[in-house]
């Protein structure tokens, strides 16, 4: 079987502890929750860390809330916790979109958000998520807290703006009336990574499209942000046609590459039917005729 | 480094080197090599075991990260000469043949169950979808779990 | 008619024989007591771990295992330097061709075995891997068998006096060249089809691996390993290692599934032998899942060109041309005389007035292997090709597929029928079968729904196969391995207490044989299947037989098994006789028990008759005491089972994805021992049909980059795709069998992938205009062919 190099192994007891920790090893040190993207990268030895800081002790970490008008994440909350929370899927129904779909069930009750987001892997459905529904990203380091919207949070492939002893804590929606959302996936296989996703927040008023987040996965470098389609979506009243219209943008603002789960073309013309279900399933939630 | 973790119940304390999986932690407990691999990329799911409760693929975690935690493996079902519900089901419904895959199945079967007593058939496939059999087909694992919610739930309105 | 002998006797019931029987081998599986390779442990053992070529083909210039040998764990580091000293460097492989145990001049393909590091656990064998420094000159690779004759294409066994060119074998054919022609001259129909069958890989869930354990004071070598064919295994390792084979035990761990993947030899076993026999300790080396899927037994990876044509509505002729990528080594483990196994069945279960099949076989630079996977010896790509060919006929006539193999059929009647490839296929009533599958489906309501569906733009199909296979290899006058018949033996004791043990060479991988080969005792001899130990997989205890793979444990090792059963029952006549003091011939027998014609009361049980067989008591003149026989069987001529399968399919018009809704599969293999296991057989081979149909391959880029090595991107069904799979049957008994019973194991992945694709095929060929599309039909592959770009795989 394969099998992790050497590293120095620590649990953090606290936040503060495991910041501290980070700034003390440095660039060597990893933080290790639900290991599941970690470890398998470990085992291959495509990562190679020197210290481990466990943080899977923090329960401070680990919640869905309501705060004033925002909806708290923390860092450690499994994707179990994600798929089950109502109070969740009520505000972001999304999420549950998502997790119903994210790798499998037992592959679940181990990750966590906060791992998700920090690989930072293009293809990974919580990015889309996140973005779609402008989420923040609160990152704490020794100086304090900075928080971040989605669209400067990935700033390349596995690249993402935690920087050196740094990590991140919490994830921020903000939560405003007349929303849905949805998120809608092609995989080879269940439990696969995605051909191609995407991932839509609408928020209605007055029968006119009041705001709008739309996020592509798997078909770009890195998460895609749909600013010119929901440019173009803002302030109209919504329609299949104005959603066909958001998928062509989509299908022409992404930058695929070909692999093993399809040409170029294909996943483009995915980016574009995607987006069009996603938009329509999350406006349908909107207006709750979701059928 | 050293850890102390329950397995099955019982404290089970060596010293490893930080990198040990925690598959190889439980498997080379005496008597404990019930829990298998099948790969290295927490894809087939032969590794299942439950932490906490929960099914959890045991190939992916460190067994320093367990200290503190209740593991639970296959060897743990049977309890004085009863086999648990899951274990019948599977054999009354040919649930396996080369029996590989089955120590992970039935953990995540079990647990399944347990929160869950009466799943539908899409549940049940959700549920094992995370392991990979490369024989049964996965209808008999189906109808296994079936047969062991039936039999759980007759055994309740007996009491 | 009854007669006297198979009335009822006032005895006391016998347990019945053939049935549904739960498994005896689930009490240790189903606790976590299964014994698999990786669970042995032995006093003293070190751990082998295997560093592999990341190029597909490469000159190596220099491997210097200086660093590795200075970890402080790792006790050797063997290269093909050292093997050379032992003449191990090389060995031979079960087609006539050679392999490099460890690579010394060239690598030859992705993740060929290039050094075996040793070391005193796992973890350190692995960090040592890192620490060999390897320098590799690289060569262009060839991976697209098609490019493999090319004029300038580079030689890959450059190891082989005489070879200039990739030709791993002479062409070879089969049929009548020049009636094929004439019957194509004289058609009203002929379609063509460039069809490929992809390399895909059993991957079972255990991966392969061994324990050598030399003991250098007796010279003994003790091997732990998970094998389809221990005794054929046995006898290699003598050969290689120059040891008597008694010298030699191999001990069949559990298998954690084999699939084929576990009949050939691996260089990594060849390595833990030689490190053990050097090191004087046990060497244990287990396959990591990427090493499994890059180096060992692939399946299929045939590119076929194939003709087909009818006349008058009804399939006449067929014609073949086949290249064979069989990677750098040919070790394809196949028992015939013929280059590509058993392919030339090619022409399924119809009636051709003339077929012709030609066969090349190609050396490319990827892993070798190529009869794996549940396949009868090339048996799966011949189905998928006749089968394929004959929807794209019916396709082209304008004809209901079911409605062209039905007129097309071998009639009941033509049996014992040869085919045009020289086959004799013993039993069959094809029509009926497919009836059965139609009848479960509901074909009609079907092709309406599919109307229906069609109408509202829905995408809906329905596809069809109907499979002959040749299975139970083989009777010694056509068949063998390195000399080896492909004979299984069994022996049979019958203990004083009425208990039996039976010593069977065929090797179960999850097949079920202890509790079904109990049952064939049971019901030749009446003893309760509980009361019937079947003792397998030690080369020490059981008889040579050349084991479990291509559907022959039935029809081989189960004949064996009724015929040593039949053998103790002819002993235990003469001895009731004596017993009753009359003569054999005025006895008869009925479950357990011999009695006199016309005196139900007077008789003897079997467990009497054991006990007389090694009391004091006179035993019949001339016989010895006890009560056991033993033989090894012959079989008279393959099995052929067959089976009509219906798939339904929807497809996502906007995405292009597959869901396989409905699968009926209607099996006739004969008389079933114990429906229960051959359902379950039937349910995992079509799983892995599903598989193979729409997500597994391997594929490699242009550099010879094997871009399927985890599972992560090679795809196995899971619960999720497969659907609540329907099963039928229809009942002809093998007529040579002495059974009646055909073998099973293979036909639902033989039969399943077929269904699939036409069902696909089906489902796009009205609106979209497809006609054909190559495995597996993945989303983009799907929506390529509704594109009008039915793209093969590479």
């Amino acid at each position: 079987m394969q099998t992790p190099a050497s590293f120095e192994y620590e649990r953090a007891t606290s936040v503060e502890g495991a910041i501290a920790s980070l700034q003390r090893l440095g660039s060597g040190a990893r933080i290790i929750a639900g290991g599941h993207s970690l470890l398998p990268m470990m085992k291959l030895r495509l990562a190679n860390p020197e210290h481990l800081i466990d943080i899977n002790d923090l329960a401070e970490l680990s919640y869905i809330r309501e705060q004033g008008d925002e909806l708290s994440i923390g860092a450690l909350t499994r994707h179990v916790e994600l798929e089950k929370s109502e109070l969740l899927a009520r505000h972001f129904p999304l999420f549950r979109d998502a997790e119903n779909v994210i790798a499998d069930p037992v592959v679940r009750n181990r990750g966590t958000i906060g791992g998700s987001l920090c690989q930072a892997d293009a293809a990974e459905d919580l990015s889309a998520v996140c973005s779609a529904v402008k989420a923040k990203a609160v990152i704490r380091g020794a100086g304090g807290e900075r928080v971040v919207g989605m669209e400067d949070f990935h700033i390349g492939p596995y690249v993402t703006a935690v920087g050196e002893g740094e990590m991140l804590t919490e994830v921020r929606i903000p939560l405003r009336p007349g929303g849905g959302s949805a998120h809608e996936k092609v995989e080879r296989r269940a439990g696969d990574w995605a051909i191609a996703a995407a991932s839509a927040a609408v928020w209605i008023e007055g029968g006119k499209i009041a705001d709008v987040g739309v996020a592509l996965g798997a078909v770009g470098p890195t998460t895609i942000h749909l600013s010119r389609a929901e440019e173009l979506l803002r302030g109209k009243a919504p329609s299949e046609g104005l959603f066909a219209q958001a998928g062509e943008i989509a299908s022409a603002d992404c930058s695929p590459s070909a692999d093993g789960r399809g040409p170029i073309d294909y996943k483009r013309h995915l980016a574009s039917v995607l987006t069009t279900r996603a938009l329509s399933r999350a406006t349908a939630r909107a207006l709750h005729q979701e059928a | 480094m050293h850890v102390s973790i329950s397995v099955n119940g019982e404290q089970v304390s060596r010293e490893i080197e930080p990198r040990q999986l925690l598959v190889h932690f439980i498997r080379e407990t005496p008597d404990l090599t019930g829990t298998h691999w099948g790969c290295d990329t927490s894809n087939c799911g032969a590794c299942v075991v439950q932490m906490d409760g929960q099914p959890v693929k045991s190939c992916t975690i460190l067994a320093a990260m367990c200290e503190g935690h209740e593991i639970r493996t296959v060897e743990s079902l049977e309890v004085d000469g009863q086999l648990d519900p899951i274990q019948m089901g599977f054999h009354e419904q040919h649930a396996l043949q080369c029996g590989f895959c089955t120590p992970g199945m039935l953990m995540t079967a079990r647990a399944l169950l347990d929160e869950n007593p009466n799943p539908t058939d899409l549940e049940i496939r959700t549920a094992i979808s995370g392991g990979i059999c490369r024989c049964t087909g996965y209808k008999n694992i189906v109808s296994a779990v079936r047969w062991a919610a039936e039999y759980e739930a007759a055994a309740k309105q007996e009491v | 008619m009854a007669t006297v002998e198979n009335l009822p006797s006032a005895q006391t019931e016998r347990p019945i024989g053939f049935g549904r029987l739960k498994r005896k081998e689930d009490a240790r599986f189903i606790r976590g007591k299964g014994t698999y390779l990786d669970d042995i442990r032995l006093p003293g053992m070190v751990h082998g771990a295997m560093l592999r070529s990341p190029y597909a083909h490469a000159r190596i210039l220099s491997i210097d295992t200086s660093k590795a040998l200075a970890h402080p764990n790792v006790a050797a580091v063997v290269t093909a330097k050292d093997l050379e000293t032992l003449g191990l460097a090389w060995m031979p492989t079960i087609s006539y061709d050679t392999q490099a145990v460890l690579a010394g001049d060239k690598v030859r393909f992705q993740g060929q075995e290039v050094a075996f590091v040793i070391a005193t656990d796992e973890y350190s064998a692995n960090d040592a891997l890192q620490l060999i420094d390897v320098e590799y000159e690289p060569l262009p690779a060839i991976v697209n068998a098609r490019k493999a004759l090319d004029p300038d294409a580079p030689l890959i066994r450059d190891d082989k006096a005489g070879q200039r060119d990739n030709l791993a074998s002479p062409t070879w054919e089969a049929g009548d060249q020049a009636a094929t022609d004439r019957v194509f001259a004289e058609a009203d129909t002929v379609v063509k089809r460039d069809i490929i069958y992809p390399r895909c890989h059993p991957a079972p869930l255990e991966t392969c691996g061994m324990i050598a354990d030399f003991n250098p004071e007796t010279g003994q070598l003790d091997i732990y390993n998970g094998n389809q064919a221990p005794h054929a295994h046995r006898t290699v390792y003598a050969h290689v290692a120059g040891l008597a084979e008694h010298m030699i035990r191999i001990k069949c761990s559990d298998i954690g599934g084999g699939f084929g993947n576990k009949v050939p030899v691996y260089p990594g076993y060849v390595c833990a032998i030689a490190g053990s026999i050097v090191a004087g300790v046990p060497v244990k080396w287990v396959e990591n899942r990427d090493e499994n899927l890059i180096s060992t037994g692939f399946a299929r990876d045939y590119v076929m060109h194939s003709e087909m044509c009818a006349k008058n509505g009804k399939i006449t002729g067929l014609r073949v041309d086949v290249i064979a990528d069989h990677g750098a080594f040919d070790s394809t483990a196949q028992p015939t005389k013929f280059p590509a196994g058993f392919f030339h069945i090619v022409c399924g279960s119809y009636d051709l007035e003339a077929s012709h099949v030609k066969v090349k076989a190609v050396y490319t630079n990827k892993a070798p292997g190529g009869v794996a996977y549940r396949c009868s010896f090339r048996i799966t790509e011949a189905v998928y090709l006749v089968e394929r060919m004959v929807d794209a006929l019916a396709l082209e006539l304008k004809v209901d597929p079911i409605e062209l193999r039905m007129r097309s059929f071998i009639a009941p009647e033509q049996f014992p029928y040869e085919t045009t490839t020289g086959w004799t296929y013993d039993s069959g009533n094809y029509a009926e079968t497919m009836r059965v599958a139609m009848d479960i489906a509901g074909y009609e309501d079907l092709r309406r729904e599919q109307a229906e569906k069609r109408a509202r733009g829905e995408l809906m199909g329905i596809g069809v196969s109907f499979f002959t296979e040749g299975v139970g290899a083989g009777p010694r006058k056509h068949m063998d391995i390195l000399g080896l018949a492909m004979n299984d033996g069994a022996d049979l004791r019958v203990h004083p207490s009425g208990k039996a043990v039976v010593s069977i060479s065929a090797q179960t991988q999850g097949q079920s044989h202890e509790t079904t080969f109990a049952q064939i005792v049971a019901e030749e001899l009446g003893i309760p299947p509980e009361d019937v130990e079947v003792r397998h997989g030690d080369t020490d205890r059981s008889p040579y037989g050349l084991g479990t793979y291509g559907s022959r444990s039935t029809p081989v090792s189960g004949a064996a098994v009724a015929v040593v059963s039949r053998k103790v029952r002819d002993k235990a006549r003469l001895i009731a006789a004596t017993m009753l003091e009359t003569r054999p011939e005025d006895l008869a027998w009925e479950k357990g028990r011999w009695y006199v014609k016309g005196d139900l009361e007077k008789g003897a049980m079997i467990e009497e008759i054991a006990v007389r067989a090694y009391s004091g008591e006179p035993m019949p003149t001339g016989m010895e005491g006890g009560l056991d026989a033993q033989v090894i069987y012959d079989p008279p001529n393959l099995t052929y089972p067959y089976g009509a399968y219906i798939a339904v399919v929807d497809i996502d018009p906007d995405t292009g994805q597959v869901t396989v809704r409905r699968f009926i599969a209607v099996d006739d293999c004969g008389v079933r021992i114990n429906p229960m296991v051959v359902d379950g057989q039937i349910h995992g081979g079509l799983a892995e049909g599903v598989g193979i149909a729409l997500m597994e391959v391997l594929t490699f880029d242009e550099e010879g980059n094997c871009l399927n090595s985890s599972f992560l991107n090679y795809l196995i069904p899971t619960a999720l795709e497969c659907p609540d799979f329907e099963l039928g049957e229809t009942v002809t008994p093998c007529p040579h069998h002495p059974l009646g019973a055909k073998g099973v194991g293979e036909s639902p992945n033989v039969g399943s992938p077929p269904a699939i694709v036409n069902a696909v095929i089906d489902a796009l060929h009205q609106t979209h205009g497809v006609d054909h599309i190559d495995m597996p039909c993945t989303p983009a592959r799907v929506w390529a062919a509704m594109q009008g770009r039915p793209e093969p795989p590479q």
